[in-house]
């Protein structure tokens, strides 16, 4: 029997959710026209009256909303209501110019963790469990999204952010926390420092894991599993849309369910902006249809996954997106072929056990793009025979350009011979651009 | 008898064979045999050394890509039908060589082949008593 926080909306039959969605949009695209002049404008720039949105499809009519214009009416520009109805601020860190501000009144709290509450359950979890809530509590939307959600759902919340992992280890023990929310990274530095402190999976009561805010992939997942002993699932939110809880995914780990009656989503070419065919790649693109101080237009988000809106097995009618595999900012185009970095990797990690760094090289040959995948060899992958070296070469550019569907060229180098940036490798050298 | 080779991972372009040669210097290793096999982008340095582990440790260091492989190594009179009768013997007993390379040293007049067969354990097996001499390692690291 499958558990639900809100049965009535998460099993709702398409059509009836679609109809709720478009109400719900129109009165959202209504809201934005007469209460945000940004808004206003943009319609009116490309000659759109809020009575012309008259089915889901129509969406494509409205203006898209980029992170610039977030910090173009910095700070609270976009707001939909007055301050004195705001209760709460977050922001993102802005690793470039000013932070993106956000703001709910108490309404939007509320949906929040309702959302969070909904995701919590979707992951398994209910009342009676202690919540080790490791994301960072502050500007960051992370720790009281999953803070306010725990209450919710009342379960006990251990408010315990980031940091001093011996510590937090020693509460996991002694505490009987059962469900662990933190970005993958951190659940994988946990488990190391569990092993220095000689505490074992079973000395936990864990069971599942809430992991997010950051990308990983099914290895990790994969390794999570198998040093925590518990299930790890992906949660996806972004502040400027509300927080985490925009999406979860359930134990069937068949893609994130994304709150289909709160969120209208959409699939993009990066490019052309144009809606990708169902179950293609492109970029995900948001629209809010509850929120009410700051409601999203086609919120572009740069994540790229995949949709599938088939009924999932644990009953939730909600869309499915796949997990995130990139960001469209990284996208290239080659030979008329949106190629993202992230699927060479994942091509790559397929090969060894450990994931070889690599350089994507674009060049232009006359008149066509040619594109040249350099791999070092590390020791896992080396052998000492020529032809074992060739076969390596052949099998990466064959896993490569199965999943680009374009010919690519393979070089072996040694390690370190690609430059590293700032610990990170760089991943992309495209000399078209000269 | 088996000895040990350092093989080692290097992109066909200047500069890169000395790169390995320089840190086996600065470790005073001494190298006994070397032989490249390459593509045109890539190569496989193979190394017989006098301190295999040190090499192979120190070339790690360093972010090279290195292996240690088991080889043997074979002398042989330096004279017409030497190697000859050599190969005849391991082809006699299915000994089956990925490659082979030779080397001279100064302490003998012999000729030395270094030997990379597929299944070294049987092949030490097969040769015993069929008159070919194999080096041991302090012999060939004392060469
Ligand atoms: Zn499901």
């Amino acid at each position: 029997m499958e558990n639900y926080w809100n049965q009535k909306y998460e099993v709702m039959e398409r059509e009836e959710l679609e109809a709720l969605q478009l109400e719900r949009l129109q009165k959202t695209v209504e809201r934005c026209y007469h209460d945000v002049p940004h808004y206003r404008k943009k319609f009116q720039e490309a000659g759109i009256d809020p009575s012309d949105i008259q089915s889901l499809s129509d969406i494509t009519k409205l203006p898209f909303t980029v992170k610039t214009d977030l910090r173009d009416n910095y700070p609270y520009g976009m707001f939909a209501v007055p301050m004195s109805d705001i209760v709460r601020i977050h922001s993102s860190s802005g690793t470039t110019g000013k932070p993106t501000v956000v703001g709910y009144n108490r309404h939007d709290l509320n949906v929040w963790s309702e959302l969070m509450a909904r995701s919590l359950v979707c992951a398994g979890a209910e009342k009676n469990d202690v919540i080790h809530n490791a994301y960072g509590y502050g500007l960051f939307t992370g720790g009281l999204g999953v803070h306010y959600g725990s209450e919710k759902l009342g379960a006990s919340v251990i408010p315990i952010s980031g940091g001093n992992s011996e510590k937090q280890v020693m509460i996991m023990q002694d505490y009987g926390s059962t469900v662990l929310c933190c970005t993958p990274s951190y659940a994988l530095n946990l488990a190391e420092v569990m092993k220095e402190m000689n505490v074992a999976p079973t000395d936990l009561k864990l069971k599942v894991g809430i992991f997010g805010a950051e990308p990983w992939s099914d290895e990790m997942r994969n390794q999570i599993e198998k040093v925590l002993g518990i299930k790890a699932l992906d949660i996806y939110g972004l502040s400027e849309i509300i927080g985490p809880g925009v999406g979860m995914e359930c134990p069937y780990k068949k893609g994130l369910h994304i709150w289909e009656d709160h969120f209208l989503i959409e699939i993009v070419d990066p490019d052309t902006l144009e809606p990708m065919p169902e179950g293609e790649k492109g970029e995900l693109v948001i629209t809010s249809l509850t929120k009410e101080a700051l409601p999203m237009i086609r919120y572009r988000t740069r994540d790229i996954t995949t949709a599938h809106y088939e009924k999932c097995e644990c009953g939730r009618t909600h869309v499915r997106i796949e997990r995130v595999s990139g960001r469209s900012d990284d996208m290239l185009i080659i030979r008329g072929v949106n190629v993202f970095p992230s699927q060479i990797e994942s091509a790559l990690l397929n090969i060894g056990q450990v994931e070889p760094h690599y350089l994507i090289i674009v060049s232009r040959e006359g008149n066509l793009d040619a594109l040249e995948i350099q791999v070092e060899v590390n020791q896992e992958l080396f052998t000492d025979d020529v032809k074992g070296l060739e076969t390596l070469e052949k099998k990466i550019k064959h896993a490569i350009e199965s999943t680009l569907g374009i010919s690519v060229k393979v070089r072996l180098v040694e390690p370190k011979s690609l430059e590293r940036s700032m610990g990170k490798a760089k991943r992309v050298l495209d000399l078209r651009k000269k | 008898m088996k000895i040990i080779q350092i093989s080692v991972f290097i992109e066909n372009k200047p500069g890169r064979l000395s790169a390995v040669t320089d840190i086996l210097a600065e470790n005073d290793v001494n190298i006994r045999a070397l032989s490249i096999a390459d593509t045109s982008d890539f190569g496989i340095l193979r190394l017989i050394v006098d301190k295999p582990e040190l090499a192979y440790e120190r070339l790690k260091e360093k972010g090279l890509t290195a292996s240690m492989t088991n080889v043997l190594s074979v002398r042989m009179p330096d004279q017409p039908g030497g190697l000859a009768n050599v190969l005849r013997v391991l082809n006699e007993n299915e000994i089956n060589v990925e490659y082979m390379y030779a080397f001279v040293s100064k302490a003998t007049d012999d000729a030395l082949v270094v030997f990379k067969v597929e299944n070294i354990e049987d092949a030490e097996v097969k040769l015993k008593g069929t008159g070919i001499n194999l080096l041991t390692k302090d012999e060939v690291y004392k060469l």
